[in-house]
């Protein structure tokens, strides 16, 4: 046990630092110039010469990555080179937009892809199976961000009941800022909560035809009572890898969905940084993301062991 | 009775005053494409930045109006010295920065010395490289000396670079804002907004209204959702081809105005074969510019036969130098030896103008025989390419610096024109101060660029605003970067 923890903490960093290095060499490799880019083109060359020296642009790049790193290390992620503040702080300030909108999506897909999964698994072969699963693979299918196009046009557009996009700071109004994370969540969820419903049926379908099923019948309980009691709680094991996976899919999707709606979120401050070449947000930016989504695959990982005894043997 | 009657009087009069206050909103929600990196129009040269402070936060010695002209700002009035290189100029009385500390002739000084410090980081120093002292007379008097004069000097202090600033809070405007203008910053939500308040103790004229957000929605149909839903009041320049949703709906109006963006077909004039005339005149006489504006510009673009803004007084119409002619392009391409033509590559800047545009003179110069590259490029790269190394056949960009034509007289800048009798034509130009005379000169430079052919001249950028119906006082044109509130207020 102890082994495989610390097998997998060690991938954990090893991946990290591979990211890293990917990252960096990427962006250094980036064609043009930012600090002729950020002063535009009547800028003289003494300007562009005096950016460059105070953005560090001079210095060589083994230089430049290993303070990057030991910086990180230390909690300094740098200065934003168009903004001019704190990366760490810009990052802090969006999480309480993505971390709620992410979180959001995440409770809605399984309040629906779940429930409707295991309806589908109950009525197998039958219409109403048949039916949600297309609904499933059409929901799998719609990209979220002409979903959210088609939300905003129904319910701000038409309707009025929703603001098109934007964000009210919490502190400043709860219930707007509850309002603005509504559609922008369900655009994000809908196809994360397709993807459970497939697969929550699929290993319901598969727990079925299970020996301890045939017991638990046998003993008397009927289809529905032995899969109620003994399916559905096996049939989570795989759902939950697709759930990690999905945290990973909801953070990457927030860049989308958050240009959608101009909710100032993680996604949009770093596509905003990318395209204003502000390479140290960018690169510290998507090291956090790198972050955030390897920590949680080690978390479903560690998880997965505990509630199943024989991996955690079999992998050690 | 006479009591009933004054109050009768007093109470239509609130009656009045309420009715007034619900009918007149005074604040607005104008949504911008792109979010500012900072809030300092003096230390960056993103236009989103100007968009958002510039004439509303900050305000410079001169201010420039909605037609392009130079109007007292700061400065109420100025006098000019015969030889033209001393400006002396008298500053408003009680003029107060948003932090409550006073104006006078030291933040003058302390601005101009600092745009010009070696640190600078102005995006425009060069445009003030002329200024040689900047001397503190009096409070209220300031006096600058150029070392050559500089006919665009008046218009160029004018500009968001050079917006007065105070030594206490300048090193802070990047975040925190503190201008002299009718707005007060009030708050940065990044990533979202940007909110101004009606600056109480302005010593101008009061603007109408009180509170402003700058809204920042970068896609176009998420902006038509917006504007549709009412989330915001308007935006000062839309893409075009979302307009059609908004033309005809009698709760919005299109103001279509226009920019000091000369869209051009840059040509690297030293390298073979764009260094012989009768080539450049050839690729002139290809060009199809009605075709170009539909495509490119929803036809909002006007045509231009030079490096000159249509609406300035100063224009000339050089659209018929080389009018659309495939056949006389092919006949100059055989006589300057190329009977078969030749091929080049385009690079293409990521703006839609240039992208369309891009296609659409490849296939008008397919025609005649030159076969075209498209090579598409990020910002950066083409500034580096480009711009910076010029390395490239032709490209594509919209030169929207006002009255710019002075590019045309740098032999080392990009496109690589070396003409010294546009070289000696311009300095003359910026020496003279006499208006008839500058118009003559100016028309004569536009003249001579125009008959070489310098590059392909396609058409100004066109400004189209949408907004609501109910509002008033918007530019419609946009002859500096900037969206001015001040004139901005709710009719019924």
């Amino acid at each position: 046990m102890t082994l495989y923890l610390l097998r997998r903490i060690f991938g954990f960093f090893v991946t990290l630092f591979i990211a890293a290095a990917v990252i960096f060499i990427l962006l250094d490799l980036l064609p043009g110039d930012p600090a002729r880019f950020i002063l535009g083109i009547n800028a003289t060359p003494e300007a562009v010469a005096a950016l460059r020296l105070q953005m560090g642009l001079d210095d060589p790049a083994l230089l430049r990555f290993s303070n990057w790193i030991f910086g990180m290390l230390r909690g300094d992620f740098g200065v934003s080179q168009t903004q001019k503040l704190p990366v760490a702080g810009l990052m802090v300030e969006r999480m309480s937009v993505t971390l709620p909108l992410t979180v959001f999506a995440m409770v809605i897909s399984v309040a629906v892809g779940l429930p409707l999964g295991i309806l589908a698994a109950r009525h197998r072969g039958k219409p109403i199976d048949t039916a949600l699963m297309v609904l499933a693979q059409t929901g799998v299918a719609v990209p979220n961000f002409w979903f959210g196009m088609l939300l905003t046009l129904l319910f701000a557009v038409t309707l009025h009941w929703l603001p098109p996009g934007g964000f009210t700071p919490w502190n400043e109004d709860f219930w707007a800022a509850s309002r603005g994370l509504v559609l922008p969540s369900l655009a994000l969820a809908l196809p994360q909560a397709a993807i459970l419903a497939r697969v929550m049926r699929t290993a319901l379908v598969d727990v079925s035809t299970q020996d301890f099923i045939r017991t638990a019948r046998a003993k008397g309980m009927t289809f529905g009572e032995a899969m109620w009691r003994h399916g559905v709680r096996n049939a989570l094991l795989p759902v939950l890898t697709i759930l990690g996976l999905q945290f990973a899919f909801l953070i990457a999707g927030t860049i989308i969905v958050e240009n959608v709606f101009y909710l100032p979120g993680l996604g949009k401050l770093i596509y905003t940084a990318i395209l204003e070449r502000d390479l140290v947000l960018v690169r510290s930016g998507t090291i956090i993301l790198v972050l955030v989504v390897s920590f949680t695959m080690l978390v479903v990982d560690l998880a997965y062991g505990f509630v199943d005894p024989r991996l955690r043997e079999r992998r050690a | 009775m006479r009591v009933t009657k004054s109050l009768a009087l007093a109470s239509a009069g609130l009656l009045l005053a309420t009715s007034l206050a619900v009918a007149q909103p005074t604040e607005i929600r104008v949504g911008a494409p792109l979010e500012p990196p900072t809030l300092d129009p003096t230390a960056g040269a993103a236009e989103s930045i100007d968009v958002v402070v510039y004439q509303n936060v900050f305000e410079g010695l001169t201010r420039i109006d909605q037609n392009g002209a130079v109007q007292p700002g700061l400065a109420s009035e100025w006098t000019v010295s015969d030889d033209a290189l001393t400006y002396r100029f008298k500053l408003h009385d009680g003029v107060t920065f948003h932090d409550g500390t006073s104006f006078d002739a030291e933040d003058v000084k302390f601005t101009f010395e600092r745009i010009l410090a070696d640190d600078s980081v102005n995006a425009q120093k060069a445009l003030y490289q002329a200024i040689s002292a900047v001397n503190v007379i009096d409070p209220l008097t300031v006096e600058i000396t150029l070392s050559r004069p500089d006919g665009l000097f008046l218009f160029n202090i004018g500009r968001g670079d050079a917006v007065i600033v105070a030594p206490e809070s300048a090193d802070n405007n990047a975040t925190d804002p503190i201008g002299t203008g009718p707005f007060a910053f009030v708050q940065w939500d990044r990533g979202s907004r940007v909110v101004l308040e009606q600056y109480g103790p302005y010593w101008g004229e009061k603007p109408a209204l009180t509170k402003a957000t700058f809204v920042f929605i970068s896609d176009t149909a998420t902006m038509t959702n917006a504007l549709l839903a009412g989330d915001v009041d308007g935006t000062y320049n839309f893409a075009a081809e979302a307009l059609p949703v908004f033309d005809g709906n009698p709760k919005f109006k299109i103001l279509v105005g226009t920019t000091e963006g000369e869209t051009i077909l840059s040509t690297n004039n030293k390298r073979a074969p764009f260094d012989k005339l009768e080539v450049r005149q050839a690729m002139a006489h290809a060009i199809n510019r009605e075709e170009i504006i539909e495509g490119a510009t929803y036809g909002y673009g006007v045509p231009i036969g030079s490096h000159f803004a249509p609406h300035h007084p100063y224009y000339i119409d050089l659209t018929n130098t080389y009018p659309f002619d495939p056949e006389k392009a092919k006949a100059l391409l055989a006589d300057a030896g190329f009977p078969n033509g030749f091929s080049a590559t385009l690079k293409l800047p990521p703006v839609a103008y240039a992208r369309v545009s891009g296609q659409i003179i490849a296939s008008e110069f397919a025609k005649v025989g030159i076969k075209l590259e498209l090579i598409n490029m990020e910002w950066a790269q083409w500034l580096e390419d480009v711009f910076a190394n010029k390395d490239f056949d032709l490209t594509i960009i919209s030169h929207v610096e006002p009255f710019d034509i002075g590019i045309y007289a740098n032999p080392d800048y990009y496109f690589g024109y070396n003409n010294p009798e546009v070289q000696a034509l311009n300095e003359t130009l910026n020496a003279t101060t006499d208006e008839a005379k500058r118009k003559e000169l100016a028309q004569e430079m536009q003249t001579i660029i125009a008959k070489d052919a310098v590059n392909g001249f396609l058409f100004e950028l066109a400004q189209t605003g949408v907004w609501n119906a109910k509002l008033e006082g918007m530019w419609p044109n946009a002859p500096v970067e900037g969206v001015v509130l001040r004139d901005v207020h709710w009719v019924e």
